[in-house]
C-alpha cells in the first residue's frame, strides 16, 4: 500500500507571530515546526502501511515555501519512508486552491492508494484542502475519521458527526482526514532522527509540477477588533463559590 | 447574483445554519435557493421558504456519502456570478471544497460576516484568537463559495411562502462517489441543546480525568444548564465530538459560560466569547481565560466547583 501524508511546516505556534501589514501573509518565523496537527496524519499513515505489511510506504508531502526542512525532519524521524517539498517562492500567501493543485500534481506522481491529511491546519485552518485534493484526484473523500482501519482493498472510518458518529468506507485509491483523536503519535526514537537525516527529499518547484498558481481573493483592510473587557480576578480563600453564586443571582440565572 | 445556500438535511430539521445564511441573504437583498441534501423534510422546506428561499433543490444519496454527488449536482444547478454559502459542517466544508476544486472558485471560509462591495463579495474573519478583523474580498467573476461561522448571523423569518422543492437526481461521479455510510450512532446526551442552553458549563484538561468530569455534569444540571469541553478532553476520549466548543466544535452563546480547568486557547475562545457573563475557574493566575472572563476564580476546581454545587443545593 502507496500511502502519501500531507503534512504542513508551519512557525511554532509558542513563538508570537503577526501579520506583515503590506503584503498581509503571515511573517514566519525561519524556523518552522511540523504542524502538530499532522502528527496524526502521520501515525496513521504509519499504523496503515504496518498493517499492510511488505512493499508499503510512507511519503510526506508538504508545500513549504520556507526554505526550511526542520518540520519534514521531524515527520521523516516519526518513520516515514520519504518526503516531496514544493519549495517555491512564488507559493508564499498560496491560496487553499493553489496548495491543493499543488499537493494533488505531487501525490499523483507517487501514484499513492491512501492520501492522508488532517481535519484543518493550526495557522491556516481553512479545513479544505484535503476535499479538494479528493476531488482533483477523482477520490472519495472519507473525512473527519476519530478511528481509521484497513478493510479488504480499501479504508473503513469512523466519521465525527455532530451528534455522534457514522461509519464509512471506500476502496482504494482513497483521501482521508484524521482528528486528533484518531491515534496517539509515536515520538520520534534516536535512532528515528538520525535515520531520517538520510532519508529521501525530492524538491520541487510549481512549474515541475505544470500547476499554475492562481490568485482570486484579495485582503481589503486589516484592523484590530475592540478588546472584551476583563472583569475582576479574584484568589480563591475557600469562599469563591459564594462570588459565583453572588453574580449567578445578578445575572438571573438562579 | 443569486445566493445558494448548502443545507445538510442529514440530520432531523432544518439547519439552523443555513437560516441563518437565508436571513443575511434577505438583510443583502438577495434571492435565494436553497441546495437540500439529505431525507426530504416538508418542515424544513417550509422553513426555508419562510426564511426566504424561493426554490429548494434537494438531493437524497440514501447509504452513500453524499460528499461527492452533492458536488457535481450543486455544480450543475449553479449559474455564473452565484454566491455559494456554506456553514462549518462536515458534509458542509466536504461540498465546498470538492466545490471549489471541481468549478475552479475561491473559498473565503471561517467567515463571521458577508457583505457586497462594489459587486464584490467580501468576507470578515476575525483571526489571532479574535484580535484582528480582516476583510477579504473575491475576485472570482464565475462564482465564490463563503463558509460561514454557525451562530455569525440571527436567524429571523421574513414570512415567505413554501418553496418550489425540485428534486435533483442522484449524478454518476464514479469512484470518487463510491463511500459508503453502513452505521449511524447518535451519542445521547442529557440535558438541554448545547447550542440553544442559556447556561453552559465546560470542562477542560485540568479535571484531571474522565471519572472528574462528573462535577461539571453535576453543576450544569443544577443550573438546567447544558454540558460542553475543550477538544482536549474530546480527543483524549472523556466526552463526545457532538460537546466540543471552539473552532472545530460548537458555537455557544449563552447567558452564562462557567469553564473548569480551561486555558482559554484562541480555538476554544472563538467558540464562547459571545457568551453574555464568563465565568472561570483555574489555577493558573496566567491562564488567558480570564483575559475575557467577567469573574476569574484562581483556584483547584476540585475545590471550587464541589462547594459551588454544595452552595446551590443549600440554596435550594
Ligand atoms: C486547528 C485546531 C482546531 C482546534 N479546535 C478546537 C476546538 O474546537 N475547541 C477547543 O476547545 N480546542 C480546540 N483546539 C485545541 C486548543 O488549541 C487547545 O489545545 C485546547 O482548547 C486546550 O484544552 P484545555 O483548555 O482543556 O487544556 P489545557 O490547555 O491543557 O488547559 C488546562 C488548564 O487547566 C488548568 N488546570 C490544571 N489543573 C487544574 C486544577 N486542579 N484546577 C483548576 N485549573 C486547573 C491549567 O492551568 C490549564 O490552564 C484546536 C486546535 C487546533 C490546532
Ligand atoms: N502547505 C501544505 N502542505 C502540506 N499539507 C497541507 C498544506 N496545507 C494544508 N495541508 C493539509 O491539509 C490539511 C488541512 O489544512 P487547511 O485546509 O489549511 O486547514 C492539513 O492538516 C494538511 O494535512
Amino acid at each position: 500500500m502507496k500511502i502519501a501524508v500531507c503534512a504542513k511546516q508551519i512557525p511554532d505556534p509558542a513563538t508570537p507571530y503577526a501579520l506583515d501589514p503590506t503584503t498581509h501573509f503571515v511573517v514566519r518565523p525561519d524556523d518552522q515546526v511540523l504542524d502538530d496537527t499532522d502528527r496524526y496524519g502521520i501515525e496513521v499513515g504509519l499504523q496503515l502501511a504496518e498493517a499492510a505489511g511488505e512493499g508499503s510506504s510512507v511519503t510526506v508531502v508538504s508545500m513549504s515555501p520556507s526554505g526550511s526542512l526542520q518540520g519534514i525532519r521531524q515527520a521523516l524521524a516519526m518513520g516515514a519512508d520519504k518526503a516531496v517539498v514544493i519549495d517555491d517562492d512564488d507559493l508564499r500567501g498560496a491560496e487553499a486552491l493553489t496548495t491543493a493543485r499543488i499537493l494533488a500534481a505531487a501525490i499523483a506522481r507517487e501514484e499513492a492508494d491512501v492520501v492522508i491529511a488532517g481535519t484543518e491546519s493550526t495557522d491556516g485552518y481553512s479545513g479544505i484542502v484535503p476535499q479538494q485534493i479528493a476531488e482533483i484526484l477523482g477520490m472519495p473523500s472519507l473525512t473527519f475519521a476519530r478511528k481509521v482501519e484497513k478493510t479488504d482493498g480499501g479504508i473503513r472510518i469512523e466519521r465525527q458527526t455532530g451528534g455522534g458518529y457514522d461509519v464509512v468506507e471506500a476502496a482504494a485509491p482513497v483521501l482521508l482526514s484524521v482528528t486528533s483523536g484518531a491515534v496517539e503519535p509515536r515520538y520520534p526514537t534516536f535512532k528515528g532522527i538520525m535515520q531520517a537525516k538520510s532519508k529521501p527529499i525530492d524538491t520541487l518547484t510549481a512549474a515541475d509540477l505544470g500547476v499554475q498558481i492562481t490568485t482570486q481573493q484579495q485582503i481589503r483592510t486589516v484592523e484590530p477588533v475592540p478588546a472584551r473587557q476583563a472583569g475582576e480576578v479574584i484568589e480563591d480563600e475557600g469562599d469563591a463559590h459564594e462570588r459565583i453564586v453572588a453574580l449567578l443571582e445578578q445575572v438571573k440565572v438562579i | 447574483m443569486a445566493f445558494m445556500v448548502f443545507a445538510d438535511g442529514t440530520g432531523e430539521e432544518a439547519p439552523a445554519a443555513a437560516l441563518e445564511a437565508l436571513t443575511k441573504v434577505a438583510s443583502l437583498g438577495g434571492e435565494s435557493c436553497v441546495f437540500h441534501v439529505g431525507p426530504a423534510s416538508d418542515e424544513a422546506f417550509a422553513a426555508y421558504g419562510a426564511h426566504g428561499a424561493s426554490k429548494v433543490f434537494h438531493l437524497d444519496t440514501d447509504n452513500a456519502l453524499p460528499s461527492a454527488q452533492a458536488t457535481a449536482a450543486l455544480a450543475d444547478v449553479c449559474e455564473v456570478g452565484d454566491v455559494l454559502l456554506f456553514s462549518m459542517g462536515n458534509l458542509d466544508r466536504d461540498v465546498a471544497g470538492r466545490l471549489s476544486a471541481r468549478a475552479g472558485v475561491p473559498v473565503l471560509a471561517n467567515a463571521v460576516d458577508v457583505a457586497l462591495q462594489d459587486g464584490a463579495v467580501v468576507v470578515t474573519n476575525e483571526i489571532l484568537g479574535g484580535t484582528t478583523r480582516v476583510l477579504t474580498g473575491s475576485m472570482s467573476e464565475e462564482a465564490t463559495i463563503v463558509i460561514a461561522r454557525p451562530k455569525a448571523f440571527p436567524a429571523e423569518p421574513s414570512g415567505g411562502g413554501a418553496p418550489e422543492v425540485v428534486p435533483v437526481p442522484v449524478p454518476d461521479v464514479g469512484h470518487a462517489g463510491s463511500a459508503v455510510v453502513t452505521e449511524h450512532h447518535v451519542e445521547e446526551s442529557e440535558g438541554p441543546d448545547l447550542e440553544a442552553a442559556k447556561v453552559v458549563v465546560s470542562g477542560g484538561r485540568g479535571l484531571g480525568n474522565a471519572e472528574n468530569f462528573a462535577i461539571v455534569e453535576e453543576l450544569a444540571k443544577l443550573l438546567s444548564g447544558a454540558v460542553g469541553a475543550t477538544r482536549a478532553v474530546v480527543d483524549s476520549g472523556w466526552v463526545p465530538y457532538a460537546l466540543q466548543v471552539g473552532q472545530t466544535g460548537k458555537t455557544v452563546k449563552p447567558d452564562v459560560y462557567i469553564a473548569c480547568g480551561i486555558s482559554g486557547a484562541m480555538q476554544h475562545i472563538v467558540g464562547m466569547k459571545d457568551s453574555s457573563t464568563i465565568i472561570a475557574i483555574n489555577k493558573d493566575a496566567e491562564a488567558p481565560i480570564f483575559g475575557l472572563a467577567d469573574l476569574g476564580v484562581v483556584g483547584d476546581v476540585h475545590k471550587v466547583v464541589p462547594a459551588l454545587i454544595e452552595a446551590l443545593k443549600t440554596r435550594g
